[in-house]
């Protein structure tokens, strides 16, 4: 089925080398009748515990969902692969789904790196990237690609300006970086160096380490010998993880404050309140926050073992908000679903009145947290205090700032 | 030698309507590795000199190109030409520092320098480091064959697959070949015939560089991406694996275990995940073992031993 | 004094005894890649490998049957060196007769092999083992901050090699080990069982690679990725150091990595490379490597 789906695809575009793009069906329908959705994510590696079987299982429950509520007249696939946080590998992957699989959309893509390579093919080939995974700035600016491409969940410049500009605030105003050597880190740091910036702080240095390091107490002497006051980690997963035991096998956690820029509950409670307790930083969502998060949290709950952090929450709303916009415009074409999701709020457990900007950037609020004391937690995964709500048009870099070229007037 | 013509000609036959039938960015995929393989053959195979290094020429080549075209903005065949030029000197380095040891050794050196060039590759800011070269253009062939096409592109890479093909074929039949092979079997020998074995050595080193560089460049340019993936010591030994599968010092071996390997990998990704890597070590296993001539090694024995009976 | 050369004192001790700990990792595998290539004349590619399952088997000792560190650092190293033992049996003894490269190809094989399995069933991400009580905080001797367990691999290594250089320099069994690697023949005619002495040095060898693991595990994340990320540099290692002698692999492995713990310090771009770089200007000064004779 599938190779003679390919065969055809292949023959015909022999016989009309010219009508490559044209191939699309016309405005108005459904391609064969299915919308086929990918979900591409790290299924083993440093970054699985953010996203991997756990996004997988939100966008099930997404179509799942869906299909209770609008009993659509096509079918729905979900199909998903490991990118191995290797871009060639999630790029090539991509290239292969559009080309042969008929794949309408891919989303969650954490990891920048590979976002970015896969951003450039899903516009080559004219679909839609729902990026629920990945944080790099770059998607909304120097690579932004605004009709296929949504930044959904969060990003480097939401993250770095909660703890960028409290913890500056608070005093500690020399800041090292301890940076995760690809798209991601780069992003991370150079938005946080402008936050500690901004809050009147300095920035000393930084250290750059490998994607998935194995052993970060060499780089963390490094980051002592800065004497910052606060060593920054601009990277996430396991590398955050490790990192934080390393500052503590080492006793820098006595004399200098270790802020994950990109820390997330799974994390947390990886390391348990003992060690994490105090730490500031910015979260797209939090399963303890109302009712109607709670339900659903305890729904995924039930089947992962595992509360969800943003990434899954944000999987969720994203595919279940994507396929609301094809029931509505009753086609998977590209163009006319993008400007159907963008006219349409966001409503879901994820988002409360989230909007899709121009530029691609998914607004909504995002919470500045503080781990709590082991003896303020009440049950498991009772870990935040939610400082403060950071309105979604303040915690995201405004349009003003944006480097998009194809929005910029 | 007419029945090997009329086989070339099914061959080559098949090769142009391949991307009707199957997926035309896997077959150019076989291809690059075919050709790779085929260069590495050329130092294995025929001067018996294991480079257990050869995906870094793979790999500088496709950042040359990549960058070339992408940030020079030159057309697709300038790239592909200084890319493999690049290759061919970064192997007149390496092979210079890696013969002046044998055997065992020289494997180690050559995977240890290309290690080192790894390192450099993550470091060095034109490459991108752990995000790659990322979206290169096809470009334009001669100013105006459209290469993002991919069937324009595939027949491009067929030539350039074909040329390097004939290339080393030629190579290996010419005098040059012939010492090379003496050298494989008997250096001492050859130095007492009076042959400059380092010399010999290094020439089919540079040019294994080279022509391993040309089909690095050519899958920057299919995939649109220079990669570090490209550069690890695992394609070193996908290279290894594809070479001794389809059989060390034949001429069609490496294309045959390139397209069996490529195929197996793309096949199998989905199915069982990281298992890949078991089966391909198994592959290596059971090679070493049972099968040290390979696919058409074995083949070629077969056919030897029933024509002779008859 | 607080600094030299503009770097604090206190990183700069602390990069000298990191680098101090991987010299020690160093050491070990190289010192069983020597013993391996002395008597198989192969090179192990699987030692990574074997390295990796040494920490793994740690982690699931600990994991799944309540094992404890002290328990697998003997336990595995005999569980991997029976592997070896099987390895040698199966595979590796119908290969000597052949060209040595097969034997670094199947080798390599292996290692994939194990690796593969390895990631199949744990993922790359990497499992943490915590240190044991006994070893856990630190020495704080003013000028700088000493993890006791650090200190403990330093000390466990090199007691390690020691006792493996005094059994094949100094005892009996040693010198028919010696005496086999010089003439298997010869050595076979008076009676001595080489293939036997061959399968329990190759099942030595690997085990000294786990013993590396073991002690590595808390120290690192236990990652399927672990050994063939060392492995590569301890090649480098052994070229420096040529494979001749027990002594010469031990101090090349500690010096190599002292010299990448200082240029952690003073420039660390380069730290990952500096290795290779000092294998290049080897091979181009003398190049049987600093300890290896001509052969």
């Amino acid at each position: 089925m599938m190779k003679r789906k390919a065969l055809a695809l292949a023959l015909s575009t022999l016989l009309l080398p010219a009508a490559g793009s044209t191939l699309a069906q016309a405005p108005g329908k459904i391609s064969g009748d299915v919308v086929k959705i990918a979900v591409l994510t790290d299924m083993s590696g440093v970054y699985s515990a953010l996203g991997g079987k756990g996004s997988v299982l939100a966008a099930e429950m997404a179509v799942e969902d869906f299909k209770a509520q609008f009993k659509p007249k096509f079918k729905i696939e979900l199909v998903s692969a490991d990118h191995q946080n290797k871009a060639d590998v999630g790029s090539n992957k991509v290239r292969e789904w559009y080309d042969t699989e008929g794949v309408d959309m891919v989303t969650d893509v954490l990891n920048s790196g590979v976002a970015i390579a896969v951003a450039k093919v899903t516009t080559e080939k004219n679909k839609i990237m729902l990026n629920t995974g990945a944080a790099s700035t770059r998607l909304t600016n120097e690579d932004c690609a605004p009709n296929n491409v949504v930044h959904y969940v969060y990003d480097t410049y939401a993250l770095a300006n909660g703890p960028g500009k409290a913890v500056t605030k608070a005093g500690k105003d020399t800041w090292f970086f301890l940076t995760a050597d690809y798209a991601f880190g780069h992003s991370l740091e150079k938005d946080s160096t402008e936050a500690v910036k901004a809050a009147g702080g300095k920035v000393l240095g930084a250290v750059r380490h490998p994607l998935n390091a194995s052993d970060f107490s060499s780089f963390l002497l490094q980051a002592q010998a800065s004497k910052a006051k606060v060593i920054g980690l601009a990277n996430a997963g396991g590398d955050t993880i490790n990192s934080i035991k390393a500052a503590n096998e080492f006793g820098i956690t006595k004399t200098q404050t270790v802020v994950g820029l990109l820390t997330t509950i799974v994390d947390i409670h990886a390391l348990g309140l003992p060690t994490t307790q105090g730490m500031m930083f910015t979260e797209g969502f939090y399963w303890n926050l109302n009712k109607e998060t709670r339900d659903w949290s305890r729904r995924f709950f039930d089947k992962h073992k595992g509360m969800p952090n943003m990434l899954p929450a944000g999987t969720y709303s994203a595919v279940l908000h994507y396929l609301k916009a094809v029931q509505a415009a009753g086609t998977d074409d590209t163009a006319t679903v993008m400007k159907k999701m963008k006219e349409t709020p966001i409503n879901d457990p994820f988002a409360k009145g989230g909007k899709i900007r121009e530029d691609g950037r998914m607004v909504h609020d995002m919470y500045l947290v503080e781990v709590k004391k082991p003896s303020e937690s009440k049950e498991p995964w009772d870990y935040y205090n939610v400082k403060q709500v950071i309105p979604g048009d303040e915690a995201f870099q405004p349009m003003a700032l944006s480097r998009c070229a194809a929005v910029k007037k | 030698m007419n029945r090997r013509r009329i086989g070339y000609g099914i061959l080559l036959a098949l090769m142009l309507v391949a991307p009707t039938v199957v997926y035309p960015v896997l077959v150019m995929k076989v291809l690059c590795f075919a050709l790779f393989a085929c260069a590495f053959n050329l130092l294995i195979g025929y001067t018996g000199l294991l480079s257990f290094g050869h995906a870094v020429f793979l790999g500088t080549a496709g950042y040359v190109a990549g960058h070339s075209i992408k940030v020079w903005g030159f057309p697709p065949e300038l790239g592909l030409v200084c890319a493999a030029l690049a290759a061919a000197a970064l192997g007149w380095v390496i092979g210079s520092l890696a013969i002046r040891r044998s055997g065992i050794y020289f494997a180690m050196i050559t995977l240890a320098l290309a290690q080192m060039m790894y390192f450099v590759f993550l470091q060095v800011p034109f490459t991108g480091g752990e995000d790659g070269l990322q979206g290169v253009p096809r470009g334009k062939l001669l100013g105006f064959i459209d290469l993002a096409d991919d069937f324009n592109l595939y027949y491009f890479v067929l030539a350039i697959f074909v040329f390097g093909f004939w290339l080393i074929h030629r190579t290996i039949h010419s005098p040059f070949g012939q010492v090379l092979k003496a050298i494989r079997e008997n250096e001492a020998r050859a130095i007492s015939l009076g042959y400059d074995v380092a010399k010999y050595k290094l020439l089919a080193f540079v040019l294994s560089a080279g022509l391993a560089g040309l089909a690095g460049a050519t899958k920057t340019l299919v995939f649109r991406f220079a990669t570090l993936t490209d550069a690890h010591w695992h394609t070193s030994g996908e290279v290894v694996l594809m070479t001794l599968l389809g059989g060390m010092g034949t001429v069609f071996g490496p294309v045959v275990g390139a397209a069996t390997i490529v195929t197996l990998q793309n096949e199998l990704a989905d199915k069982v995940g990281s298992l890949v890597t078991v089966i391909m070590g198994a592959i290596f296993v059971v090679c070493v073992l049972a099968f040290r001539r390979g696919i058409v090694g074995e083949l070629g024995a077969l056919y030897k031993k029933m024509t002779g009976a008859r | 004094m607080t600094e030299i050369f503009g770097v604090p004192i206190q990183a700069l001790y602390g990069q000298l005894m990191l680098g101090l700990v991987n010299g020690s990792f160093y050491a070990v595998l190289s010192l069983g890649l020597a013993v391996i290539f002395g008597m198989l004349n192969i090179i192990n590619f699987a030692h990574g490998a074997m390295y990796m399952t040494g920490a793994m088997l740690t982690w699931v000792g600990l994991e799944y049957l309540g094992i404890g560190y002290w328990w697998m650092l003997v336990l595995a190293p005999i569980a991997v060196g029976l592997i070896g033992i099987a390895i040698e049996r199966l595979m590796l003894q119908w290969l000597y007769k052949l060209d040595h490269l097969y034997g670094l190809l199947l080798t390599f094989g292996l290692a994939l092999m194990i690796e593969g399995l390895f990631r199949d069933l744990y993922g790359v991400a990497g499992q943490p083992y915590s240190i044991p009580e006994m070893l856990s905080g630190a020495f704080n001797l003013g000028f700088m901050f000493l993890p006791k367990y650090r200190a403990w691999i330093i000390v466990a290594s090199l007691a390690v090699c020691f006792v493996t250089w005094f059994m094949i320099e100094k005892t009996r069994l040693g010198a028919y080990l010696r005496a086999a690697t010089e003439n298997p023949q010869l050595t076979q005619a008076f009676g001595i069982n080489v293939p036997l002495m061959v399968m329990l040095t190759y099942g030595f060898g690997v085990g000294l690679a786990a013993f590396a693991g073991v002690l590595a595990a808390p120290a690192t994340q236990i990652s399927p990725l672990m050994g063939s990320n060392l492995i590569i540099v301890v090649f480098a290692v052994v070229v420096v150091g040529g494979m001749g002698s027990i002594l010469g692999s031990i101090v090349t492995g500690l010096g190599l990595g002292v010299i990448e713990g200082l240029t952690k310090v003073f420039y660390p771009e380069a730290s990952s490379t500096v290795v290779f770089v000092i294998m290049a200007i080897v091979l181009l000064v003398r190049p049987a490597g600093l300890f290896g004779k001509e052969k």
